[in-house]
């Protein structure tokens, strides 16, 4: 036990003191998370939109004023029909358009309901999904105004459709797809690199001489990483909560527990790694291409799998980080329980096994 | 009980093109509480030697043991008993020297306090630096704290390959003081050195080239079996003299020794007055016959 | 030597500085054409700090210095022309052939193709390499690939050629060979500055320096630095003037 921790205190030394993996461990997540977080919400400031008001009451100008008066939206007066709508959406001149449906205040002051339609240009669809949210806090503000005055409630019904990407495919992916490279990165490709190091220093050779068994080394080398990937899984969560307003939804715990899956799936991948390379070198050039890509690539991160070819969909299967992207996406963003993420779960599991076993098969109790 | 016994062990390394016979049919042994030379220059396969008999690499062909423990059987028990300084001094260069120590001391079991009598004779010298980190040590610095950490743990073998290499002769001198010591205390040592000036500070030494060795024995004596007359010339013109020399009719060698050539003659009685006039236009002309040592010895079997 | 002889390698107070750390402390020494100059010193000495600012890759502190006539530093450019440089470390690309190995070297000096080529062959013969020469340097012996090594540093005739410990490790044979190169390059006229661990190599040298905590302690020939200290070899001349070095660096 005392072996293992004065190895573990050394390897947090070996981190600690190297400015540049400090960096690459603590900072990267963060800037990657930031970098997307900034990309969502710059872009919807002051963006285009159509308004078709087929009304024209007291309600449907009160609303309008609203929208107008956001710093959000600039309304484009010169469309006026649906047909013009269509040709902007399609020329990219605008971004989102409001439709009233005809006899609004009848309605409401009627059957205290009236339909609103929003139909945005889901191409991107972190942006479409912002400015949505946004249009509809306008209205439901709206609303709650008019509620104040009335005795009966009166219920604004905003209906969204997305143009071109119904099903908003590639939304909130960032967060998820971050978590599961930065992830990979940290526990595989600093693990495997920590490894190999001591056989490129030479120190393996004095290890292997010494009492210490083989499993105990590797085990060591393993902890430091899997506490940083924690602290790096804590970091992005608050981060994507708090900055980003990217709520789970899903239950904490499962997403927590899928996580620890995934990390000692990365770990073990990272083991493999420093079972086959000989240089610290190596070992980064197989983590980049051989990991690193097919998470940008195949996992669905950056290109929707469905797009992609069938050989790489095939090939997309192989990519840890694709079965736990899905699994994030389920619990924290759609709030999925177990009873639909476990076959993912089990998939990740049987890959951990499998890199474990080649790993030790691999592993030399010599040189 | 020997501290090591080698019998026939073959190593080859292959690549893609051809293969590498790395030690070639090699036996020796080491008693227990000898100081035991292995003395060649690099690319002669000690390093090989050192690896297989500390359980990390496992010859083609051939046995070896280690206190009587089998180099592939019983591996586990003989990492527990053996000290090993590899090649290069492998240190973690971004930990201190305190740090490393303490290290070592923790993953064979024991604590620097538990051993401190052995190491601190050569600690002693580090203690001023003990918060420097090994990287900024100086090579001979880092050679003295290489081997306290391969002494923490009481070893009964220290495994010692090329421990001065790359080191300024007072460092070298003052490293074999320490084995010295460390004999004296017990602990069997095997040893390798590409300096062959060394090889008369062991107890028997194997002169070893290309994986073959080509003789074990004690220094004296092998430097006894150089069978020809050795000759140490000097003139003021060094450069020319060595080409008039090995240009002479009847030298077998001549190579530079420092400040003198030593010339091996292929007569058994040479005409030491031929010899002369033909060197006779070379002025302060100095013609001692000498006693030879290892390396002249060591040249001899090269060149066979 | 005669009595007027050419300086080339010339310092004056030469000093480099690590923070509060005096690498090199006022060094002042001159080596002349077609010397062998040996630089001795204990690791940590200073020498790797010297050598660095003699060869145009470090930057005095202060003092000066000139090489081949050029100063360290304006003109290391010039410089690194009029050298030739082998370190133990790093000589040859070993996953380049013998003549890719040559004629890269040959090239990068600007050498011309013809003159590449009648070199190359007249190098190859001299070495005896004729056979090894489409083989790969990675494939040949140590001693080989120094002598190889030595060839190339000073394949396009530079004034002086820096060789840092160039023999270790290397057979006892093998590195006389390599002295016999030595001498026959200062033969040809070029300065050999030379550092080793060996002391009967430091013998060789036309004259010899020591290093000690970054000063020069002694410079003279083998010759006069052994009556001088009353010792038989150069090995207790070392001894004595290194044994008192105070720096544990």
């Amino acid at each position: 036990m005392k072996q293992l921790i004065t190895f573990i205190k050394k390897e947090f030394h070996h981190i600690l003191r190297d400015t540049r993996s400090m960096l690459v461990l603590i900072g990267l997540p963060i800037v990657q998370l930031l970098i997307f977080g900034f990309a969502i919400t710059t872009e919807v400031r002051n963006a285009n939109i159509a308004v078709l008001d087929n009304s024209k009451d007291e309600v449907t100008q009160g609303i309008i004023t609203k929208i107008e008066s956001s710093q959000y939206f600039d309304i484009d007066r010169s469309i006026t029909s649906n047909d013009q709508i269509e040709k902007a959406f399609k020329s990219g001149k605008i971004k989102l358009a409001v439709i009233f449906q005809p006899n609004f205040q009848n309605e409401l002051s009627h059957s205290n309901k009236a339909q609103l339609q929003i139909i945005a240009d889901a191409t991107d669809p972190n942006q479409a999904t912002t400015l949505t949210n946004y249009l509809s806090s306008i209205v439901r503000d709206y609303q709650n105004e008019l509620n104040r005055q009335n005795k009966l409630p009166y219920t604004i019904n905003t209906e969204t459709r997305m143009l071109y990407n119904p099903q908003l495919k590639g939304a909130y992916t960032s967060v998820p797809g971050v978590m599961g490279m930065i992830l990979l990165l940290i526990s595989a490709m600093m693990t495997s690199i920590a490894i190999v190091r001591e056989k490129e220093l030479g120190t393996m050779e004095i290890l292997l001489v010494s009492p210490m068994k083989p499993w105990l080394v590797v085990i060591s080398k393993v902890i430091p990483y899997f506490i940083i990937s924690l602290i790096n899984v804590a970091t992005i969560l608050i981060l994507s909560v708090f900055v980003l307003g990217l709520p789970i939804e899903g239950s904490l715990f499962l997403l927590i527990a899928s996580t620890v899956i995934y990390i000692f799936c990365a770990l073990s991948l990272g083991i493999l790694i420093s079972t086959v390379t000989e240089t610290q070198q190596a070992a980064m050039l197989i983590s980049l291409l051989g990991l690193m890509l097919p998470v940008v690539m195949l996992s669905g991160y950056a290109f929707p799998i469905a797009n992609m070819p069938t050989i790489l969909q095939i090939l997309s299967n192989l990519v840890p980080a694709k079965w736990y992207i899905i699994i994030i996406k389920n619990v924290m963003i759609k709030g999925i329980g177990i009873e639909q993420i476990w076959k993912e779960l089990l998939i990740l599991l049987a890959m951990t096994g499998t890199f474990l076993i080649i790993s030790i098969k691999r592993f030399k109790i010599r040189l | 009980m020997n501290a090591i016994e080698v019998n026939n062990i073959t190593k080859t390394y292959s690549t893609k093109k051809n293969t590498i016979t790395a030690v070639d049919d090699v036996s020796f042994s080491v008693s227990e509480g000898e100081l035991f030379g292995l003395i060649g220059p690099d690319g002669s396969g000690k390093t090989s030697i050192f690896r297989i008999l500390t359980t990390v690499l496992l010859a083609d062909k051939g046995t070896a043991k280690v206190m009587n423990l089998d180099v592939v059987k019983n591996y586990t028990s003989i990492r527990n008993i053996i000290g090993y300084m590899p090649g290069r001094f492998s240190l973690y260069q971004d930990l201190t020297v305190e740090e490393n120590l303490n290290f070592f001391a923790t993953i064979f079991n024991t604590t620097i306090q538990e051993n401190y009598d052995l190491v601190a004779d050569i600690y002693k010298q580090l203690e001023p630096f003990k918060t420097r980190r090994a990287g900024k040590l100086s090579g001979g610095m880092k050679q003295k704290l290489a081997l306290s950490c391969a002494l923490i743990h009481k070893p009964k073998i220290l495994f010692l390959d090329e421990p001065t290499t790359g080191v300024d002769p007072v460092s070298r001198k003052e490293f074999w003081e320490m084995l010295k010591r460390l004999k004296a205390q017990g602990i069997s040592i095997l040893v390798s050195t590409p300096y062959m000036d060394e090889a008369n500070l062991c107890d028997r030494i194997a002169l070893i080239q290309t994986g073959k060795i080509l003789e074990i024995d004690i220094p004296q004596n092998i430097v006894n079996r150089f069978d020809k007359n050795l000759y140490a010339v000097k003139s003021k013109s060094m450069f020319n003299l060595l080409n008039d020399l090995r240009a002479y009719s009847k030298t077998e060698s001549c190579f530079a020794f420092g400040q003198y050539h030593h010339l091996v003659l292929n007569e058994e009685h040479p005409d030491m007055n031929e010899l002369k006039s033909y060197l006779k236009d070379h002025t302060e002309l100095e013609i001692t016959q000498i006693k030879p040592n290892i390396e002249d010895r060591f040249m001899q079997l090269m060149r066979k | 030597m005669t009595s007027e002889k050419e300086i080339v390698i010339k310092t004056d107070n030469l000093t480099k500085k690590f923070g509060d750390f005096i690498a090199a402390n006022e060094i002042t020494f001159e080596v002349f054409k077609g010397e062998i100059f040996g630089f001795l010193g204990a690791n940590g000495a200073g020498k790797t700090t010297a050598m660095k600012m003699l060869i145009g890759i470090s930057k005095p502190s202060s003092g000066k210095a000139t090489i081949a006539g050029f100063d360290v530093y304006k003109e290391t450019e010039k410089i690194k022309k009029s050298i030739g440089y082998m370190s133990q470390k790093f000589s040859l690309y070993e996953d380049l052939t013998i003549n890719e190995n040559i004629q890269l070297f040959g090239g990068i000096y600007g050498l011309s193709d013809d003159e590449i080529e009648k070199r190359r062959s007249e190098l190859i013969n001299k070495l005896n390499l004729q056979n090894e020469a489409d083989k790969l340097v990675g494939s040949l012996p140590l001693g080989w690939k120094q002598k190889l090594a030595f060839s190339i540093a000073i394949f396009h005739t530079p004034k002086i050629v820096f060789l840092d410990e160039p023999t270790g490790g290397v057979d006892p044979i093998t590195r006389r060979q390599f002295w016999d190169m030595i001498y026959e390059a200062s033969h040809n006229g070029i300065t050999v500055f030379v550092t080793t661990h060996y002391m009967d190599e430091a013998e060789y040298c036309d004259r010899v320096s020591i290093m000690v905590d970054g000063v020069i302690k002694a410079l003279d020939s083998p010759a006069e630095l052994k009556k001088q200290f009353k010792a038989n070899s150069m090995d207790e001349v070392f001894l004595m003037l290194a044994r008192d070095a105070k720096r544990g660096e």
